[in-house]
């Protein structure tokens, strides 16, 4: 009795909290009660939306017309190197006009699909060689191979300029921490958060609907991570190195370029992979904006609902991205090794043989494809498709299983989909306002809660209120269930060896893929609509759930695991008294991730007939409307930055908490 | 601290070697506004004014000099300082305060251009944790500072064989660092110290990671390395066993200040404070401890033999209780200056006797 009176003494807080919180509930409540009498806290009043559209429309239209010349150039410029990788890798190259034109060919596919076998065997071995290589072989044999190599040649112009732009700002961030404060990280924070539809729009208006603008956007969205990686990279390099370089005498750019970022190799290599993959995804999202390439071969299936030919355009996306990753995985992990001393002036043949030997298995392919045309495009005798096979197969589902899908997918709407959406959409937006700011000041203090007050007033002001609250409705549910499925998979990998096993490469694969991947499967089963959205969304964003719970619980200390076996615990204790509190805040973290991940996959959705900020976006795209499409665009982003600092304020403060 | 000081003085002209570096008052202070703390104090304060004006003090108020040709040790237990001192006297840390002497140049005053100089070619330094370039080989890796400043290739190879020659590291030239011991590893940081021949040699705790056996078999090869090249070196280290087996001097840090500076005899014969004392207390004295110490004036008795005044107790230990007569300590010309006895040797041994202070 005296322990638990001393302990509620103990904590007045927490209970004051707890009356407040219960407080605002009621207050909320009662204002949706009233909402005869208060309609305008409830939906925002259409007289009093401010045109934030329009004035963006206004400023867009001014931009483009005083400042073409220079998103012209900016065109022209990039245009150079772009087209020339797509000539190399897809199109051929072509001089002159009409029957006179003199083309020269691009790179054969025989010639491709060897480098691929020879890259993967020179960085990984047989194995990794067989991988890399038959997943070329397969885009080829699978007659993907133009639509596969134009998004190569995007890729490939896209990744070196985001590798070189997130070196250069990781070095100036790390060089002056009031850059990395001010402007580095929050500026990473902001783009790491926004949806990567949302970059789409701005770039659609101001470079036009071109492979440019697709790799603009594409840049932009994959640099963070090159710049994070650079950043951790060179403060991670031991102090000593630093200090050894200082005094073997080097001038301060010896000692970045020749010590530090040598050393940080490993860190920035993970850094390059992560470029690389998010490249590809934002390459076939770019697609809407005129990237073509795989990504376009499954939008215009998807928008036809040809679900065989969008599956194998799938499958050729997934392909690319396997064999992509686990190559620049491979590059990541080669160490310098051997100890035969390489001299300094021997042949380039002896110095790179694989290089060598890769070029002159190229040259020697494309000058075959002159004379022989089975060199220079797959013929069409070796390709097959498999599309009427999934579409067999599909019909065949869809024949015999109609009623077990049919009622799985009415019962979720009905009783899950449908009772929260209509929640969601009735909540009054100046009670969410009050509540997020409430839940900003708690975890942290008025400078968030204005700042999530801000944000989430941005969406009911701009009369998006019912949009937002049907992606967070979306999002929500789906992050929900991810979280449902995703965190006992993890508790489970944490706790068996074994099953940790048979786990990584699942997810390692499905992180891998790019988000539009995760629609082709669904929607053949269950049409378009929010359910295919959700199921989508959940598959996408159950990842980090998974990830995280099972490197939060392994990470905690073995000795504290010991010291609760030895105090006596049973292992059920030791789990949730020791292991569970201990992981929360790496738990959290990958909840927070999970958050992120599905709102930027529900906008994506729209593809499937969402009726949210997504669809928003997605029609103003279409329509080349600035202004609703950024708008629309910035509430997307401010629904993420909201949860983001929401869930790392609160993970701050657990973390905090155990010290 | 002000009475090590006139210690030394106290004994002027037994080494005539010239000063190689010097601290002359050196601070180190963290903390806002540190340098204009120390500059209105004239240079002085006490360990309480430092806290109560929320500054750490890493090194306070140090002054020593460091003679050409001998081997410094800078002695504590680990946040005493040694670290930041050492780092000061090569300038990877910036004093707050106070004069850093290079052949009686001041550090401090020298320009980035002449800093940098100065280390491609007259300093060196190991590392704690070898601190080599984990992606160039022990060839690379050694001839790195020669690469630095330009040479090319064939010179700074050869150079650099030279050194993997000289710490019997042949035949590992082209192994990688994370393909050899932690003990190799050191001989290659070794090696990279010496390969731009510097003039001063800083080693900073450079066998601390290694475990006991490997380490005294690197203390025994630096023994050997300094018999060949005659470095100047500052050698920092926690393990006062391993500061008496290589010291010329040692200086004993504690919260940021020398306590005392000595040869291992006289910490040993003489503590400055009861930390000092505590240190030396598990020392084995017979091989610190020099006849010069022990003797005392002759009383006629007959002598079963003859040592130097600087050998050390150890060394004729058991010949002198074998002999059951006491020894005469004869200077350099043959003439005796004292004796010393087997009773007193083994009153050192058994740990009875505290010697007195040298005649």
């Amino acid at each position: 009795m005296t322990v638990t009176a001393s302990a509620s003494q103990a904590r007045p807080p927490v209970q004051r909290w707890l009356l407040i919180w219960v407080l605002a509930l009621a207050a909320v409540l009662v204002v949706f009660m009233l909402q005869d009498r208060l309609p305008w806290a409830v939906n925002y009043p259409a007289e009093a939306v401010v045109p934030v559209a329009d004035w963006v429309s206004a400023l867009m239209g001014w931009i483009k017309s005083n400042l073409s010349w220079l998103t012209r150039s900016i065109t022209t410029v990039l245009g150079v190197p772009l087209d020339f990788a797509l000539n190399f890798l897809a199109k051929n190259f072509k001089f002159g006009h009409g029957v006179d034109a003199y083309v020269l060919p691009r790179l054969s596919w025989v010639g491709v699909c060897a480098v691929a076998f020879l890259a993967g065997h020179a960085v990984g071995g047989r194995k990794l060689s067989l991988l890399v290589g038959g997943c070329f072989l397969y885009i080829a044999l699978f007659g993907q191979w133009t639509s596969a190599m134009l998004t190569l040649a995007l890729i490939s112009i896209a990744v070196p300029f985001c590798i070189l732009t997130g070196l250069f700002a990781g070095i100036w961030a790390w060089r002056k921490p009031w850059a990395e404060r001010l402007i580095v990280s929050p500026a990473l924070d902001l783009m790491q958060t926004i949806p990567t539809f949302a970059y789409l729009i701005p770039m659609l208006l101001l470079f036009g609907n071109s492979p440019v603008s697709a790799m603009i956007a594409t840049a932009i969205f994959a640099t963070p991570p090159m710049v994070r990686a650079t950043m951790l990279g060179l403060n991670r390099v031991p102090l000593e190195i630093g200090e050894f370089s200082d005094m073997a005498g080097c001038t301060a750019r010896q000692k970045l370029w020749r010590v530090l970022l040598p050393s940080a190799r490993p860190t920035l290599m993970v850094g390059v992979n992560q470029v690389i993959m998010l490249a590809l995804n934002m390459v076939i999202i770019a697609s809407m904006i005129g990237a073509g390439g795989l990504g376009y071969d499954v939008l215009l299936a998807l928008r036809a609902l040809k679900v065989g030919e969008a599956m194998e355009a799938g499958l050729a996306i997934v392909a690319l991205a396997i064999a992509l990753d686990r190559l620049s995985q491979a590059m990541a992990h080669k160490q310098a090794k051997g100890h035969l001393h390489q001299q300094a002036n021997r042949g380039l043949w002896r110095r790179y043989p694989n290089l060598t030997l890769a070029i002159a298995i190229l040259a020697v392919t494309t000058l075959l494809g002159l004379f022989v045309p089975a060199f220079a495009a797959v013929p069409k005798a070796v390709t097959f498709t498999t599309a009427p096979l999934w579409k067999a197969a599909v019909n065949w589902v869809t024949i015999n299983f109609f009623d077990i899908i049919e009622a799985f997918r009415v019962a979720l709407i009905l009783n899950v989909l449908n009772p929260v959406r209509a929640f969601c959409e009735g909540f009054p937006w100046l009670g969410a306002v009050f509540l997020l700011s409430l839940a900003g000041y708690q975890l942290s203090g008025l400078r968030l809660a204005a700042l999530v007050a801000a944000l989430t007033a941005f969406c009911a002001v701009t009369g998006l209120w019912e949009k937002t609250m049907a992606t967070v409705y979306l999002c929500g549910i789906s992050a929900f269930i991810a979280c449902l499925i995703g965190i006992p998979i993890g508790l489970a990998a944490a706790r068996s060896d074994r099953f940790e096993k048979i786990i990584t490469p699942v997810i390692d694969t499905l992180q891998v893929l790019p988000s539009f991947c995760f629609i082709i499967p669904v929607v053949m089963l269950f049409r378009v609509g929010d359910v295919t959205a959700m199921i989508a969304t959940v598959a996408f964003a159950v990842v980090p759930a998974i990830r995280y719970t099972n490197h939060g619980i392994r990470q905690v200390s073995p000795a504290l695991i010991e010291a609760a076996k030895v105090s006596g615990c049973t292992p059920r204790q030791t789990f949730f008294r020791v292991q569970l509190p201990l992981a929360l805040p790496e738990i959290m973290l990958g909840v927070n991730q999970t958050i992120l991940m599905a709102l930027a996959m529900v906008i994506i959705c729209a593809m499937v007939g969402t009726r949210d900020l997504g669809q928003e976006v997605f029609i103003a795209l279409s329509k080349a409307d600035s202004g609703r499409g950024i708008v629309a665009g910035l509430a997307i982003a401010f629904i993420g930055i909201v949860a983001d600092r929401l869930f790392s304020a609160w993970t701050a403060k657990a973390r905090a908490r155990l010290g | 601290m002000t009475e090590a000081i006139e210690q030394r003085a106290a004994q002027p002209g037994t080494d005539a070697r010239p000063v190689k570096l010097a601290c002359r008052n050196v601070w180190k202070l963290f903390g806002a506004n540190a340098a204009n703390f120390i500059r209105e104090r004239d240079g002085k304060a006490s360990m309480a004014d430092v806290t109560a004006a929320g500054l750490v003090g890493a090194v306070r108020a140090v002054d020593l000099e460091i003679r050409q040709g001998e081997i410094f040790i800078i002695m504590g237990l680990s946040g005493s300082g040694k670290s930041t001192l050492v780092r000061c006297m090569s300038r990877l840390v910036e004093p707050t305060h106070g004069k850093v002497e290079f052949e009686g140049k001041d550090l401090l005053k020298i320009s980035d251009a002449a800093l940098i100089e100065l280390r491609r070619h007259r300093m060196g330094m190991v590392f704690q944790n070898f601190a080599l370039l984990p992606h160039l080989n022990v060839l690379d890796n050694i001839a790195f500072p020669l690469s630095i400043q330009g040479q090319d290739r064939s010179t700074r190879e050869a150079r650099a064989r030279e050194v993997i020659e000289l710490v019997g590291l042949r035949g590992r030239e082209h192994f990688y660092p994370r393909e050899l011991s932690g003990g190799q590893q050191q001989r290659v940081g070794i090696a990279r110290s010496l390969a731009t021949k510097p003039e001063i040699w800083f080693l900073d705790e450079p066998f601390s990671a290694l475990d006991p056996l490997i380490r005294r078999e690197m203390q025994d090869e630096l023994m050997r390395l300094q018999t060949m090249l005659h470095k100047t070196i500052v050698f920092i280290t926690h393990d006062f066993d391993e500061a008496i087996r290589l010291a010329d001097r040692i200086a004993i840090m504690k919260d940021g200040e020398v306590i005392q500076i000595g040869t291992p005899e006289e910490l040993v014969v003489n503590p400055a404070t009861d930390y000092v004392a505590e240190f030396t207390r598990d020392v084995d004295r017979a091989k610190v401890i020099s006849a010069r110490s022990l003797m005392r004036t002759c009383d006629g008795a007959e002598h079963g033999g003859t040592v130097a005044p600087e050998a050390k107790i150890s060394s004729f230990s058991a010949s002198i209780v074998a002999a059951g007569k006491p020894f005469a300590v004869v200077n350099g010309s043959g003439k005796p200056i004292g004796e010393v006895t087997p009773q007193a040797v083994i009153g050192l041994l058994a740990g009875i006797d505290k010697p007195r202070a040298g005649a």
